[in-house]
């Protein structure tokens, strides 16, 4: 047979496939996994067996190359990454028992970092590869170097703007972040954006430190003169060939790293899953093995701490099966060798705003060093890293995860007119810096677009030239911290004129160039030194302080149940009780009574809804009365039960129909000969009610009563969270519900002019 | 549990008058050679060898200049310096500078020539 003209076409396809397929995760790339392009994360056929041999205090082997046959990474590595005090024992215990030490409280932290500094880059990566997920998780809570976890920003912007830059600075380490990282869109910027971030982290707290990621040798240079406290872009990668194509060698960075560390400069290396990926050469090797060798050479050359997490190839281990696993893993590594962690999640790797979260939980739940490497603290649009994983329009979500599980992810939450106070402090400071030193001339229109502005985008079109001018000028008249200082003072800056300088004398003192340090707010150290972390299991680790307790608790969208009751006031007698007096029983056929609840227009007066009290009677009697019954209202102040309420209502009406209605608006038609938790209609999802609800609960009881059918009433429906929306205002409702409850027997309210 | 025991007080910096009424330079900025041997005895005490390493290849370069360390890095990435220079620049270093920073250099020279690193016509 076949089909006629007017036959309906059949449907091809199917609805729901379609719907998903609109999901924002179909805009992520997934790979199949192919170990021949190192698209594989924890564990490739080709990655080297662990091994090790040592002749005479020498490793002539390792992970199965002899020493001729090793790349530059094996041999910076096999020289100087290797306890070989301890690798014996190492490499002798199998991955399982390595793992389970790893997790076991009566092993101390230092003890498995002990051991673990003897094993292989191949045995590291076996090691970590048998946790699975959560045990990652305490793994990293319990093997960070630092106990008090930390974070970083990205404060960057489209412009370079510099005043921007300076407030956008001082609002970030308002919010708690302890590191601040710049970039530039335009390469010769860079001087200005240090010298902005450098005056904007001191306005408001001391002890910021800030690194603005550019080329080395520039990087260097400002970091030489005071204008930056640390640095972190010394990429390492995990092939010899990419290594070289990023022109350096295990040498080189070796040197760099110790020449940024002569200048008492705090230094770390960065790495990540999908680098080697990304170019074409990881050797058919796993990200997780790739990125082993890069922690191992990064503990080899002496740096103190490690950026990885993915980073700029997150993306490329997301795409792969155990991708966002493997990333976790890098973290722990980082750990295991005893440096410290800056955790990655600076970069966007999902459009799936329940992908790109998951991703960011675990390191959240754990804690680390620093759990983003920078969350993006400004818009999402004037990130000139490219979007972070986290961004500046996230932040109250993040203070809200904070506060949700009790969990110190170094943040806190600051107020509208103190950040306003904070970014307008810091922009005069930069004009001011940027005038004494002949640098540029802000005018006033400009600072205050700053402290109002969300982004650049905010910002009128001025000259773009000017951070090059104040950079070039930078650079040709040698300008060092110490001009810095003078400035300020000079332009009546003078406390942040002392932090900048407390910047110099700590960089001098070098307290910070030991492992996983930050300053706090009182310019005290914390590092693997002075705040190590002693996690041994349950009530052993890092807590939180009671002033930090507070912070994390504090909410600026929390209401008490005085506020949430505040606009209950502006409605007070809206409905108009002459007399209240003890109600009879009805004998009219027609007589339906509505029982409100306890604290009914005495204390509350709108509902969820925003309806008032008197709005909600007055639907419901003109109701009835248009089926021809009359309602009367009545008060039941024994319960605040609502199937009681209707229930008491039905049994004094002369019709044996009741409607119960509570002040927050939840309503329902009850009879007399139902038990208490039955009734005949119930319109539960009070915030969505609107008067014509009423108008058909009415409608709908006089039918009742007159024993006719009815339409029933349903509720109205949303897929938004609604309970979230309105369960604390509802809580307090009830509270004063609650409190208005007596013995008294049912009253009749005898109302004035409602209808 | 804090453990102060080894940071020992440092000898101050200028002081805020000091520096706001210009007499200081930008020599000042810099961290003391023995304060970095310092920190390389606490780094090893916190078993850390290699970053105890790290700072005490840093005190040695704190001797020179801005422009030799930019110079030296240089010289040390892929390609850039046939085998004489690195065997010159080791030898530098270990009068200017330290026997440390010497002996990473000769260990790179020794690796370059093993992977073909160093300045392609120079390459032996």
């Amino acid at each position: 047979m076949s089909p006629t003209d007017d036959a309906p076409p059949s449907p091809v396809g199917s609805g729901r496939f379609e719907v998903l397929a609109r999901r924002p995760v179909h805009l992520d790339g997934f790979a199949v996994e192919d170990p021949s392009l190192g698209l594989v994360a924890l564990h490739s056929p080709f990655d080297p067996t662990p091994s090790l041999t040592v002749l005479d205090g020498v490793v002539i082997e390792m992970d199965g190359k002899t020493a001729d046959e090793f790349d530059v990474i094996d041999a910076y590595v096999a020289a100087h990454g290797i306890d070989l005090e301890q690798s014996a024992r190492a490499m002798g215990t199998s991955d399982l028992d390595l793992a389970r030490m790893i997790l076991d409280p009566a092993v101390s932290r230092r003890e498995v970092a002990a051991l673990l500094a003897g094993t292989t880059p191949a045995k590291l990566a076996r090691v970590v590869a048998v946790l699975r997920p959560h045990e990652l998780i305490y793994a990293l809570a319990r093997m960070r170097v630092r106990a008090t976890p930390s974070i970083q920003a990205h404060v960057t912007n489209r412009l370079d703007d510099p005043l921007l830059l300076a407030a956008d600075a001082a609002t970030a380490v308002a919010y708690g972040f302890r590191e601040l990282e710049t970039t530039v869109p335009v390469l010769d910027d860079a001087p200005s954006n240090a010298l902005a971030l450098l005056v904007g982290s001191q306005v408001g707290r001391a002890g910021a430190l800030t690194q603005c990621s550019v080329e080395e040798a520039i990087e260097l240079e400002l970091g030489l003169r005071g204008l930056t406290t640390y640095a972190e872009t010394i990429s390492l990668y995990g092939t010899e060939t990419v290594f070289r194509d990023g022109d350096d060698t295990p040498w080189s960075k070796a040197f760099l790293v110790s020449a940024y560390t002569s200048r008492g400069i705090k230094v770390r290396v960065t790495s990540g899953a999908g680098a080697e990926v990304l170019l074409g050469e990881a050797e058919r090797c796993s990200m997780l093995y790739l990125e082993s060798r890069c922690v191992s050479l990064a503990r080899a050359i002496g740096s103190q701490g490690v950026q990885n997490g993915g980073i700029d190839g997150a993306s490329v281990a997301g795409s792969v099966p155990n991708g966002m696993r493997a990333l976790l893993a890098e973290n722990l590594m980082v750990m295991l060798r005893n440096l410290e962690s800056c955790s990655g999640n600076d970069t966007l790797v999902s459009e799936s705003d329940i992908r790109r979260t998951a991703h960011t939980m675990p390191v959240f739940f754990a804690g680390s060093d620093f759990i983003f490497s920078g969350f993006g603290s400004v818009p999402r649009y004037d990130n000139m890293f490219g979007p972070s994983n986290f961004n500046g329009e996230d932040l109250d979500d993040y203070l809200a995860l904070q506060r949700d599980w009790g969990i110190d992810g170094g943040l806190r939450s600051v107020g509208e007119n103190e950040v306003l106070e904070l970014r307008e402090r810091a922009a005069r400071a930069l004009a001011a810096v940027y005038g004494r030193l002949g640098l540029a001339d802000f005018d006033e229109a400009h600072i205050l677009e700053v402290v109002h502005a969300s982004g650049s985008k905010d910002l009128s079109p001025r000259d773009e030239r000017l951070p090059l001018a104040a950079s070039s000028a930078i650079r040709e008249r040698r300008i060092t911290a110490f001009d810095v200082v003078r400035a300020l003072h000079d332009t009546g800056f003078e406390v942040e004129a002392r932090r900048v300088l407390a910047m110099v004398d700590a960089r001098r003192q070098g307290d910070y160039l030991q492992s996983a340090a930050i300053f706090d707010e009182d310019m005290r150290v914390l590092s693997a030194v002075t705040d190590p972390n002693d996690d041994a299991g349950p009530g052993t680790g890092y807590r939180p302080s009671a002033k930090r307790r507070e912070e994390l608790a504090h909410s600026p969208l929390a209401r008490s149940v005085e506020q949430l009751l505040e606009h209950q006031r502006r409605d007070e007698g809206c409905l108009r009780v002459a007399d209240e007096v003890r109600a009879e029983l009805g004998n009219s056929p027609r007589d339906v009574v509505i029982g409100v609840s306890p604290a009914f227009a005495t204390s509350l007066w709108v509902a969820t809804s925003g309806l008032t009290v008197a709005q909600m009677l007055r639907e419901i009697l003109a109701g009835l009365e248009e089926e021809g019954c009359q309602g009367r209202v009545v008060r039941i102040s024994h319960s605040i039960d609502l199937g009681v309420i209707g229930l008491s209502a039905a049994r004094l009406s002369g019709s044996g129909i009741g409607i119960g209605l509570q002040a927050k608006g939840t309503v329902l038609i009850h009879r007399r000969d139902l038990n208490a938790l039955a009734n005949l209609e119930l319109l539960s999802i009070a915030p969505l009610l609107v008067l014509d609800s009423y108008r058909q609960i009415g409608h709908n009881a006089g039918r009742h009563a007159k024993g006719m059918a009815t339409v029933p009433t349903r509720n109205p429906y949303t897929d938004e969270a609604i309970t979230a929306r309105y369960h604390a205002a509802t809580v307090a409702m009830v509270a004063i519900e609650r409190s208005a409850v007596t013995d008294q027997p049912p009253m009749e309210l005898r109302l004035l002019d409602l209808l | 549990m804090s453990d102060q025991s080894l940071t020992d007080a440092a000898p101050t910096g200028p002081s805020y008058d000091e520096v706001i009424a210009g007499r200081i330079g930008a020599d000042e900025l810099r961290i003391e050679p023995a304060r970095l041997r310092h920190q390389a005895d606490v780094a090893r005490a916190h078993a850390n060898p290699q970053l105890a390493a790290n700072l005490e290849r840093a005190a040695e370069l704190s001797a020179l200049s801005d422009a030799d360390l930019l110079a030296m890095y240089e010289s040390l990435r892929p390609g850039r310096a046939s085998g004489d220079d690195l065997r010159q620049l080791a030898d530098r270093l270990e009068r200017e500078a330290g026997p440390l920073c010497a002996q990473l250099v000769r260990e790179a020279l020794h690796h370059y020539e093993r992977r073909g690193l160093l300045r392609p016509s120079s390459a032996q």
